[in-house]
C-alpha cells in the first residue's frame, strides 16, 4: 500500500524542480504538518479550555472584552487548564538556561535524577536479561519451567508494586538511587529476555550443523555463531528496554515524598495545580526518551555496520 | 526443629529435578507432551512460592518486609469484598472502558487515514515515537480535567492505547501482498470490498498484537493513574493507602488480583486471536 502509492510521487519528483517535491516525497514535509496541525489545535484547544475561568475574571472585574483580549488572556494564565505551547517552552527555558544546573529549581536537575536511576536500571536490567536468556537457550528444563512465566509476567502491571518494592528497600536500608534503578531493572530485563532468547535461537540449523562439524565447542558455538546473529535482536529489545526503564524511574519517584526527579515534578505540580510545570517536565522526559532511543539507535546502526549486516 | 529454609531448598531441588527428568520425556502421544509442557511451568510455580515461604520463615524476615504466600492467601480470602470493590471501580469501569475507547479510536483514524499515504508518513514516525514516550505521565493532567472518578482513568488508558493500536493497524492494512491485491481487482472489488474481504483479515495479526500489547498497558496506566488522586476506591488508591499504612499483606493481595485480572485478560485476547487467525502459521503451528 504505502510503497505503491509513494512510488508515482517518487517518480514524478525528477521532473519538477528541487527541493518541495523532495521533501513531500519523503516524511520530513508530512511529519512537519502534521506536528503544524497538531500545534495549532493545540493553540484552539487552550483558548478554548482556558475561556470558562477568563470569562470569570471579566465578569468580575466587568471588562469589556473583544475576542482578541480573550485570545491574548487565555494564553498567558498563571495556572492554565491546558497551557499554550509557548507558556511550557518559556517555562523549559527559564527553568534549564536561565538557572544553574545544580540547583533544585532547574529541570535539568531532575532530568539528571531521572537519567541516572534510568541508566543504572537499564544496564543491570540489560546484563540480568541477556545472562538469563543465555541460561534458557542452554538449559531445556530452564527453557520449559522459567520461560511461560517470563511471558506471563509481561501481562501483570508491575509498576504497580512499584511504590512497595520502593517501600521495602527503604525499610531494609537501601534508600536514594538503588530502589528506583531496581523497579527499572526490574522492567527492563524482560524485553530483553525474550528478544535475546529469540536472537540465540535465531542461527539456522545448517549452520549449527555447520559449527559441529568444525567440532567448535559449545561456547565457541556461542561467541562465534549465536552471540553475533543475536545482535540486531538485542538492540531491537534495547530500544523497547530503555523507553520502559525511564517509565520505572519515573513511576518509582511518584510515592513516598521522593523530592527530585521528574516523577516528583509530576506530582507536586499536580499537587499545587502547576500546569505549566507538569507540562514542562512531561516535555522533558519525552526529549529524554527520544535521546535515549536515538543513542541505541545509533549504536544499533554502527555495530550492525561493523557486522556488515546493514541492509 | 528443622529451619523451613531448608525444607523449601530441599523441595526446590526435587521440583527441579522433577522438571529435568520431566523435559527428558518424550512421550508419544501429543496430549501427553500438551500435559508436560503445561506441568513443568507449574512445578516452577509452587517451587518458587515454596521457596518463598521457606525464605521468609527460614530467615524470620518480618512481614512487614516480606509477607509469606500463606499470609497473602489468608488476606485475599478474608477481604474479598474490599478487593472486589476495587476490581470493579480499577477494572470493570476505568480499564475496560478505556480499553475499548482507545483501540476503537487507534483502529477507526487508521482505517480513515488508510486512503491517504501523506498522512500516512506523517503519522506514523510520530506514533511510533509517541510509543516510546512516558505517556503515563500524563496522568495529573487528566486528573485535574475529569476529576478523581473513572473517568480521568479511562482517559489515560485511552490515550496509552491509541498509539499502539494506530501505528499497528497501518502496519497490518500494508501487508497484504500485492498479488494477492491484484487478484481483488480483477474481480473488480471495490475499495471496502477489498477493505473487509482481504486487508482487514490480513491485518488481524497486527491488530492482535496491539491489542496484547493494550491488555497490559491499559491495566497499568489505570492503576498508576490512581496515584494522583482517586474516590477511596480502588486498586492504585489501595495499594498506596495501604503502603503507608504498612499493611503489605493487603498490597500483596492487591498485586495478586491485579496479576490474575491481566493474565486472564491477556489469555482472553490470545483465545479470540486463536479464533480469528486460525489460519495464521504461527497458530497452525507450521
Amino acid at each position: 500500500m504505502r510503497t505503491s502509492a509513494a512510488a508515482p510521487v517518487a517518480a514524478a519528483a525528477p521532473q519538477q524542480e528541487g527541493v518541495l517535491s523532495r521533501l513531500a516525497a519523503g516524511n520530513t514535509l508530512p511529519i512537519v504538518i502534521v506536528v503544524a496541525a497538531i500545534v495549532v489545535a493545540w493553540y484552539g484547544f487552550a483558548v478554548y479550555l482556558n475561556m470558562p475561568w477568563q470569562l470569570g475574571v471579566y465578569e468580575r472585574s466587568g471588562t469589556t472584552w473583544t475576542f482578541a483580549d480573550l485570545v491574548r488572556d487565555t494564553l498567558a494564565q498563571e495556572r492554565p487548564v491546558l497551557p499554550s505551547p509557548h507558556q511550557v517552552f518559556a517555562e523549559m527555558w527559564r527553568t534549564t538556561v536561565e538557572v544553574a544546573p545544580t540547583s533544585r529549581r532547574s529541570l535539568l536537575y531532575h532530568a539528571w535524577v531521572t537519567l541516572s536511576s534510568t541508566l543504572l536500571g537499564f544496564a543491570l536490567g540489560t546484563l540480568l536479561g541477556i545472562l538469563l536468556a543465555v541460561f534458557i537457550v542452554h538449559n531445556r528444563a530452564m527453557d520449559k519451567s522459567v520461560m511461560p512465566w517470563v511471558v506471563a509476567s509481561q501481562t501483570i502491571p508491575i509498576l504497580a508494586i512499584a511504590p512497595m518494592i520502593i517501600v521495602v528497600l527503604n525499610a531494609v536500608g537501601l534508600t536514594g538511587l538503588l530502589p528506583k534503578a531496581l523497579i527499572s531493572t526490574y522492567l527492563s530485563f524482560f524485553p530483553v529476555v525474550v528478544g535475546m532468547v529469540k536472537g540465540l535461537r535465531s542461527p539456522e540449523p545448517i549452520q549449527l550443523d555447520l559449527m559441529r562439524t568444525y567440532s567448535a565447542s559449545a561456547a565457541q558455538t556461542f561467541w562465534k555463531l549465536r552471540w553475533p546473529s543475536a545482535m540486531p535482536y538485542l538492540f531491537t529489545s534495547l530500544k523497547v528496554a530503555v523507553a520502559i526503564s525511564l517509565v520505572g524511574a519515573i513511576v518509582g519517584e511518584l510515592p513516598t515524598g521522593a523530592v527530585a526527579g521528574l516523577g516528583a515534578r509530576l506530582l507536586a505540580g499536580s499537587y499545587y495545580g502547576q500546569t505549566v510545570q507538569i507540562w514542562s517536565a512531561l516535555f522533558m522526559a519525552a526529549a529524554l526518551a527520544a535521546i535515549l532511543v536515538a543513542v541505541i539507535g545509533a549504536g544499533h546502526r554502527m555495530v550492525l555496520k561493523r557486522m556488515g549486516m546493514a541492509q | 526443629m528443622t529451619n523451613p529454609f531448608i525444607l523449601a531448598l530441599l523441595f526446590w531441588i526435587a521440583a527441579w529435578a522433577l522438571n529435568e527428568w520431566l523435559v527428558r520425556l518424550s512421550p508419544r502421544p501429543a496430549a501427553m507432551r500438551r500435559l508436560i509442557d503445561v506441568l513443568v511451568p507449574l512445578v516452577f510455580g509452587v517451587a518458587v512460592l515454596a521457596m518463598w515461604e521457606g525464605v521468609v520463615r527460614g530467615f524470620a524476615i518480618p512481614s512487614v518486609l516480606l509477607p509469606p504466600p500463606s499470609m497473602i492467601w489468608a488476606r485475599i480470602v478474608n477481604s474479598v469484598p474490599i478487593l472486589w470493590a476495587d476490581f470493579r471501580q480499577t477494572f470493570l469501569k476505568a480499564v475496560l472502558i478505556g480499553y475499548v475507547l482507545g483501540c476503537g479510536a487507534g483502529f477507526l483514524v487508521a482505517i480513515l487515514i488508510d486512503r491517504s499515504p501523506f498522512l500516512q508518513r506523517g503519522l506514523l514516525p510520530l506514533g511510533n515515537f509517541v510509543s516510546a514516550l512516558p505517556i503515563i505521565g500524563i496522568a495529573p493532567i487528566m486528573v485535574m480535567w475529569f476529576g478523581f472518578d473513572w473517568p480521568s482513568k479511562a482517559a489515560v488508558v485511552i490515550i496509552m492505547t491509541f498509539f499502539p493500536m494506530l501505528v499497528n493497524t497501518v502496519q497490518g492494512l500494508a501487508a497484504s501482498s500485492a498479488i494477492d491485491r491484484d487478484l481483488m481487482r480483477t474481480y473488480a472489488a471495490g475499495y471496502w470490498q477489498t477493505l473487509f474481504k482481504l486487508r482487514l483479515p490480513a491485518a488481524a495479526p497486527f491488530i492482535f498484537n496491539a491489542l496484547k500489547i493494550n491488555s497490559t498497558l491499559a491495566l497499568i496506566g489505570a492503576i498508576v493513574a490512581e496515584f494522583f488522586g482517586t474516590p477511596i476506591v480502588g486498586m492504585g488508591f489501595r495499594i498506596s493507602t495501604e503502603v503507608g499504612r504498612m499493611n503489605v499483606d493487603m498490597v500483596w493481595a492487591e498485586i495478586a488480583v491485579a496479576a490474575l485480572a491481566g493474565s486472564v485478560f491477556y489469555g482472553v485476547v490470545a483465545l479470540a486471536e486463536r479464533a480469528v487467525t486460525f489460519w495464521h502459521p504461527s497458530v497452525r503451528g507450521g
